[in-house]
């Protein structure tokens, strides 16, 4: 037996929980893409993060 | 605007009902010249970046409509065109509409700003509050010329396009919101012409309703009078070229000659006919709107083949 009897209303409800979902889901990639494309865009970049790294100390002019 | 408490909620709305608060007409236009103003700008855009933005800028339109029908339930109530709507028809509730509006105002906003730049999202923010405050609450009902000024609204989104692109505002993209804002008046005054019942019945001034419709139709040939020059002068610019120029004549000629006829007609031919000319006017206006933003996009085409531009 049905826990309880299936409404009309439950189908809209339902393809309003479907449809939200649906929706964040895409959001999510969305923002996901987003952070990926502006990352690569800025390129590499380094700094001090309490490690010596040779390359990042100035350079002295070879004689 | 009356109280929209007053609307019977029959049920729970279905996702359908929360979509069409977003009024996906108007959007499919938005979207389509938001494209155009980003893929014209002389500076390119990543797919990505781009396509989020013309989301986003879709939405905060969407947030404007959800708004608008929150403020005009009423009216919306008793016009033939619109009482089927979510909140008149009782689906969605007038409170909903205004936290959806709200809700989503504020998420297409932010977002643009942080995909593309704090200009495009201040445009999209102004657009917003001026399509749901400066004309759906404040000049709708006040003034027979809200179409002209709520028509820069709608106008908005190739700058705002161009300004993703940019992130600057430029003749370009001032003449792309001149086309679809002089453009405007227009469409929807040939459209008012033959829906005379509707706007009449919800005290909305139109033109039609407190000038009387010869005066619309001298109205309507002047405003495109005035829209010749900006479409047709938008080919000597960096987005135009020989094929838009070409366009634009022939499509500026086909309009004005439309208005012309509309402007000779007196309101017993019309009604003889039933309003033949106002609506074949009205259909060819979405043309014409489509058509330039077309000729701008194939000039962007040609360009990058080295064919396009002067």
């Amino acid at each position: 037996m049905a826990f309880r009897e299936e409404h009309e209303i439950h189908k809209r409800r339902f393809s309003r929980n479907i449809g939200l979902g649906l929706i964040l889901v895409a959001f999510v990639g969305l923002v996901f893409g987003l952070t990926v494309v502006k990352v690569t865009l800025v390129g590499q970049k380094q700094g001090f993060d309490h490690v010596v790294r040779p390359e990042l100390l100035p350079q002295e002019a070879k004689p | 605007m009356s109280d929209t408490n007053a609307f019977v909620q029959t049920g729970d709305a279905g996702f359908g009902d929360y979509f069409a608060l977003l009024k996906p007409r108007v959007m499919s236009l938005v979207v389509f010249t938001a494209l155009v103003g980003i893929l014209v700008a002389p500076v390119g855009v990543h797919p990505v970046i781009g396509l989020a933005s013309i989301l986003f800028i879709a939405l905060g339109a969407g947030a404007s409509g959800s708004l608008n029908m929150w403020w005009d339930a009423d009216i919306d109530a008793v016009m033939h065109r619109t009482k089927n709507r979510p909140v008149p028809s009782g689906r969605v509730t007038a409170g909903e509409a205004l936290g959806f509006g709200l809700a989503l105002s504020g998420i297409s906003v932010v977002m643009l700003a942080l995909a593309a730049n704090l200009l495009a999202a201040g445009l999209l923010a102004f657009t917003i509050f001026f399509y749901a405050v400066v004309y759906s609450m404040w000049l709708k009902r006040l003034t027979p010329q809200n179409i002209v000024i709520g028509g820069a609204a709608g106008a908005f989104p190739p700058m705002i396009g161009w300004a993703v692109a940019t992130g600057g505002v430029s003749v370009e993209s001032v003449l792309m919101f001149a086309i679809i804002f002089m453009w405007t008046p227009p469409h929807f005054w040939a459209l008012a012409l033959f829906m005379k019942e509707d706007y009449s019945k919800a005290k909305v001034p139109m033109l039609t309703v407190t000038h009387g419709r010869k005066s619309t139709r001298a109205h309507i040939l002047v405003y495109t009078i005035l829209l010749i020059p900006v479409a047709v002068g938008a080919a000597f610019t960096s987005i135009g070229g020989p094929f838009y120029l070409a366009v634009a004549v022939v499509l500026n000629a086909v309009f004005l000659l439309g208005a012309y006829r509309i402007w000779r007609r007196d309101e017993m031919q019309a009604e003889a006919d039933g309003y033949l000319v106002e609506k074949k006017v009205f259909r060819f206006s979405l043309y014409y709107l489509f058509l330039h933003f077309g000729a701008f996009l194939a000039e962007a085409v040609l360009k990058s083949y080295g064919l396009g531009g002067w």
